[in-house]
């Protein structure tokens, strides 16, 4: 090795700490983690306008009862003389890709690749991720998985155009169900999500275990390195299984295969198996990374380390190991028998415990803390409150015998709505505008940013929560109309929509605001608490950081 | 500090093969689902991205090559390579664990159904409440002898996997080169080659494995659609045949790495990552032999 060091210098002028590669090569070639880093948080804010962009539609259809949009849309989509199926099935479309959009296209690349990018290796003292070329390829194969989602919108999918089969595309709905190319767009998508997902995860979890700079043990990290750590190795076993699965969809529709075909001896519930396997731990891909975040914010703006950190740390690894033996809890109504379906209420439960160690220690951060209210501090208080309503209602669905009656209505949807709606985006929020000024050099208004806050928590709140009434009352999910009784309580949900939407133009102008005046930013501007390395550098960092690595005490 | 690196960390110059690969992926699965609904230039469209991506693995792993003959994959960054294969191989397990998941559930809660003439149909109850008993495999399917070819092939490929253990250790005590004599050295394959024989046999036996089964597929008793033991064994057994088939093609590229001299006694990740590989196929291949062929076929009648 020292022979070959001596003839290295070759490519020393790509170490310039501030030496930017042209616009074509530090975007589309970017070998870079924060660059790659802001590619992703784009990519997640134009996926989310349009996953958003979706809901609003669903929630103008379900605004009354009875059919208002949905047939004039089939039209302009079908062309006239649309039929009320073909109208029917453009609700399944919009209800599959809100789906796969906002956990695939949003949540995901925002949490993980956004965040977990720019933040992760600078956290633990890095210069970069492990492979940054491979880094690249993660970013860039979510473009073709996203084009052939949007894609399958326009060619025909079974009753009418697009994949109207849920985001969990279970057999048989996906297979004879719906016969055309769309849904093979789809689960090409997926697929692609997933290799995505896997070389990234990859990327993570050597570059948290080898980049670590001196002195930066194991039980040092942030609790964001931990989190993305835990989600890297979810994502790791996870998403093989899922690609498994619709490999078998892809050759059951296509080539013959029998898989989830009765006739052939095959077994739809299979599916569903092998679709929760991956799908539980995917909810918890979805928040983790959030608990992370949230737990850098509470302990910066309580000025304390966090309360109970190694018990933070475990328990995040505990939700991750007890997350993958849980997942029959999604089929409860698929015919299990009563011991299985205990087995599976209790494990479920046993989630609970490692949960509450996470919201109780946060509470404990802040007792006795100097806590200041700054934006993302609110968002973090917005997210253990209803993270915590979200999460009781999954204590109630957790019981077998309760999800008899609750399942597939709109006390489900409710419940995951908390967690992630509420949860997952109000943690993304909090990272957002925790990190906006470290990453573009620029603030955000601190005025717009409060007022952002407090109309997006009144517009959510008043859209889920009615939808626990509406659950309880008996309202199945995945309907574009329903009896004259749920009308009251959908209204409401309808006008909460238009509330949260009204906060996206607060957000978006804040946005704007700070690129064309927003104050210039200083390298730690939250002060005293915020003790993680990133605020060792200045706002945005150099191109490349920690040319000479930090040493941690 | 600017433009001092006083790390071992590897800071890659901008690259323009993410991006051809992943544009390449959308022509080729895009094209695949035209093709796959016989739709006009699907096998086109699908053709070049496919010919995209090979090119993108071709010139990346290029890259890594010259980028390690240069110096670049310090003892650090051989050890991120270790880690990112071996989590590799982690996915692959679990992706495997999908078609296994498959498999044992018709093997472990058969259905009634029964193979007439190559027709697939159900066994009808004794009455119209209860079932007949389930069976698995189907009624009537002959099955493919697990102690023919699939043990010869058991036997190829826990013999290559000594093979390639054993150019390893050629390796690491640097038996390399030598004179050139007999039938090796027609190949350039010196005496004292240990690295290089070793590599030649484990390919040979890699093909082999790949023309047997591929022969075994052509003479199978059974069609692939249209039933779940055909279903899951095709799949499962062939997925395995592919990794093969990749894992071949990857102690080729180390053969070829060998000639050119690339491997030293302390620094040859490119082999040992393909032999990481290797030995996780036979492992699959273990599974799927004493699963799949000799617990999955007991007691259904043998093809003859």
């Amino acid at each position: 090795m020292t022979t070959v060091a001596a003839t290295h210098d070759h490519a020393h002028d790509h170490h310039d700490a501030d030496h930017h590669p042209g616009f074509f090569a530090r975007w589309f070639m970017s070998t870079n983690h924060k660059d790659i880093g802001t590619l992703y948080l784009i990519f997640a804010i134009l996926a989310g306008i349009i996953g958003g962009g979706i809901s609003g539609l669903m929630r103008a259809e379900l605004a009354q009862p009875g059919i208002q949009y949905l047939t004039t849309w089939a039209a302009m989509v079908e062309g006239e003389g649309a039929s009320i199926d073909q109208a029917y099935h453009l609700w399944n479309v919009l209800i599959t890709a809100h789906g796969l959009i906002m956990v695939f296209f949003m949540v995901m690349p925002a949490l993980i690749g956004g965040f977990g990018n720019w933040f992760i290796p600078i956290m633990i003292g890095a210069p970069d991720m492990a492979f940054p070329r491979m880094n690249n390829v993660s970013f860039w194969l979510l473009v073709p998985a996203f084009i052939l989602l949007l894609g399958s919108a326009f060619v025909p999918g079974g009753t009418g155009l697009g994949a109207g089969t849920g985001w969990t595309v279970y057999a048989p709905l996906s297979t004879y169900g719906s016969q055309g190319p769309a849904v093979d767009m789809a689960i090409f998508s997926l697929h692609l999500a997933g290799a995505s997902s896997i070389m990234g995860a990859i990327n993570f979890i050597t570059t948290i275990f080898n980049m670590r700079a001196p002195g930066m043990t194991l039980h040092k990290m942030p609790l964001f390195v931990w989190s993305v750590l835990v989600t890297a190795f979810l994502l790791l076993l996870a998403l093989p299984v899922l690609a498994a699965a619709i490999t078998m969809l892809l050759t059951d529709r296509n080539f013959g295969t029998t898989f989830f075909d009765p006739a052939g001896g095959g077994d739809p519930v299979l599916y569903q198996h092998l679709f929760w396997f991956f799908g539980h731990p995917e909810v918890y891909i979805m928040i983790l990374p959030g608990f992370g975040i949230v737990s850098q914010i509470i302990s910066t703006f309580s000025k304390k380390p966090i309360f109970g950190y190694l018990g933070m740390a475990y328990a995040m690894v505990a939700i991750g190991v007890v997350g993958f033996v849980v997942w029959a809890h999604h089929m409860f109504t698929t015919g299990l028998d009563v011991n299985t379906k205990m087995y599976f209420t209790a494990a479920t439960m046993v989630i609970a415990v490692p949960t509450g160690i996470k919201i109780f220690s946060w509470i404990a951060t802040m007792w006795g803390g100097s806590i200041r209210f700054t934006v993302p501090m609110v968002w973090s208080l917005g997210f253990i409150f209803m993270f915590t309503v979200g999460g009781v209602t999954g204590v109630v669905l957790a019981n077998g015998g309760v999800d008899n009656y609750m399942h597939d209505t709109y006390y489900v949807v409710a419940h995951f709505h908390y967690v992630l709606s509420l949860g997952a985006v109000f943690s993304l929020f909090a990272g957002f505008t925790y990190w906006f000024a470290k990453m573009s050099g620029r603030h955000l208004n601190e005025f717009l940013g409060h007022l952002h806050f407090w109309v997006f928590f009144l517009g959510v709140n008043i859209i889920f929560f009615p939808m626990h009434f509406l659950g309880l009352q008996g309202m199945p999910r995945r309907y574009p109309d329903y009896p004259d009784a749920f009308a009251y309580w959908n209204e409401i949900a309808s006008i909460g929509y238009a509330i949260m939407a009204g906060s996206m133009v607060i957000f978006f102008v804040n946005i704007a605001y700070a690129f064309l005046a927003g104050r210039k930013a200083e390298g730690n501007y939250w002060g005293e608490g915020a003790t993680t390395l990133e605020w060792t550098l200045s706002s945005p960092p150099p191109f490349h950081q920690f040319e000479t690595l930090p040493k941690i005490d | 500090m600017a433009g001092a690196k006083n790390h071992d960390y590897h800071i890659l110059p901008p690259s323009i093969h993410p991006f051809v690969g992943s544009m390449s992926a959308l022509l080729a699965f895009g094209g695949l689902v035209m093709w796959m609904h016989e739709m006009p230039y699907g096998g086109i469209v699908s053709s070049i991205g496919w010919i995209g991506i090979l090119y993108t693995f071709y010139a990346w792993w290029s890259d890594v090559v010259k980028e390690a003959q240069s110096g670049d994959h310090t003892p650090v960054v051989q050890l991120h390579l270790r880690y990112g294969m071996i989590l590799f191989i982690a996915s692959e397990v679990m992706f495997f664990v999908g078609w296994f998941w498959a498999f044992f559930d018709f093997s472990l809660f058969p259905v009634p159904l029964q193979v007439v003439d190559g027709a697939v149909e159900i066994i009808a109850g004794p009455n119209s409440v209860t079932q007949a008993a389930g069976q698995f495999p189907a009624k009537g399917l002959e099955v493919i002898d697990a102690f023919g070819f699939p043990l010869l092939n058991t036997l190829i490929l826990l013999c290559s996997g000594t093979t390639v253990t054993w150019a390893h250790h050629a390796l690491i005590s640097n038996e390399r080169g030598g004179k050139l004599t007999g039938l090796w050295g027609v190949i350039g394959v010196g005496e004292n080659d240990n690295l290089k024989k070793g590599l030649w046999i484990t390919i040979a036996l890699g093909l082999l494995f790949s023309s047997i089964q591929i022969y075994e597929y052509a003479v199978a008793p059974f069609a692939f659609a249209g039933l779940n033991y055909s279903s899951a064994f095709y799949m499962a057994t062939g997925f395995h045949g592919f990794h093969v088939f990749v894992g071949t093609i990857f102690l080729i590229v180390c053969l070829v790495r060998s000639y050119k001299g690339h491997f030293t006694p302390r620094q040859h990740f490119g082999f040992e990552a393909a032999a990481w590989y290797w030995h996780f196929v036979d492992v699959v291949w273990l599974f799927l032999f004493v699963a799949v062929y000799v617990w999955g076929g007991w007691g259904a009648p043998v093809h003859g």
